[in-house]
């Protein structure tokens, strides 16, 4: 088996995600799906919660991976940043859009459910805000991408960011523990028992977790391609205009 | 078929929607994307080539 550094090689990047991409969206798909209509239509409601509580099924793992996407983005940005591997700075810059998205979607789907169970539909609460600020970082790094023309420069300048929006991305996920106050609850999958969430509930919350993990990798091949892709165009016409 | 979801209908079905929205969005462009910079990389290598 050869080494992972093998894949920062952009040709071999391509190769092995054209193999390995067709699977994974397929696997992707049939997973969202199943754990969708698995959550929508066949789980109960809660006591407490009433039918709302099949927006966790949305709303747990997009708020997963909007933490999760930053994290990806660190490592590779500080591989880029040791290594100056141009795959692993491209695919930092692939995965953000779908971070960008999944925040979104924890925030959307958490304000329409806080209305009829908080009262209202946000609150300056640790999480939510710490959240907030995570959208703002994945917005302001995706400008920062598309502000600088030099790919090296934006490369190492969306790094920094990178590192520095760590910090928000871990607020985001340990908030409710740092400070002990505010609307949102604690975490709805826990290894304690008591606090997990029902059996009936959480076997397609956990089917609906790898969907949208299969659907993140496979948009982070794609992406990753596109970017490949772009960069090797922008060469060759740099060195047409050469002559 | 379609589950009774009671006085949150509304909440419910505006979150399924909104997300599958935004995420069939995400998928389409992303596929979009794909397919325009391959074809833009395929037609400089044939200028390039031929």
């Amino acid at each position: 088996m050869g080494s992972i550094w093998e894949y920062a090689n952009p040709v071999k990047f391509i190769r092995t995600s054209e193999i390995i991409l067709p699977w994974v969206s397929i696997l992707a798909t049939v997973t969202l799906v199943l754990g969708l209509v698995w959550g929508f239509f066949f789980t109960p409601d809660d006591y407490r919660q009433g039918s709302t509580v099949k927006i966790i099924y949305l709303h747990v793992p997009a708020a997963m991976m909007a933490i999760n996407v930053w994290a990806m983005m660190l490592i590779t940005s500080l591989v880029w940043l040791v290594r100056r591997h141009h795959v692993s700075a491209l695919a930092a810059k692939a995965a953000a859009p779908v971070g960008i998205v999944m925040t979104v979607i924890a925030l959307i789907t958490g304000a329409i459910w806080g209305q009829p169970m908080w009262g209202t539909w946000w609150a300056w609460d640790p999480r939510l805000t710490s959240f907030l600020i995570l959208f703002l970082f994945y917005l302001g790094y995706i400008a920062l991408w598309e502000a600088i023309d030099n790919p090296d420069t934006a490369a190492d300048l969306t790094s920094v960011l990178c590192i520095v929006g760590s910090v928000f991305a871990m607020l985001s996920r340990y908030a409710v523990n740092f400070w002990n106050q505010g609307l949102h609850q604690g975490a709805s999958l826990s290894l304690d028992k008591e606090e997990n969430v029902a059996d009936v509930f959480s076997t397609p919350l956990y089917i609906c977790i790898a969907g949208f993990i299969l659907l993140f990798i496979a948009l982070v091949f794609l992406r990753t391609r596109t970017e490949i892709h772009k960069r090797r165009t922008k060469a060759l016409l740099a060195r047409e205009r050469l002559g | 078929m379609m589950p009774d979801l009671g006085k949150y209908a509304d909440t419910v079905l505006s979150s399924y929607i909104v997300s599958i929205v935004l995420l069939v969005a995400l998928v389409a462009l992303s596929i979009r994307a794909a397919r325009k910079a391959r074809a833009e990389l395929q037609k400089v290598e044939g200028r390039r080539n031929g």
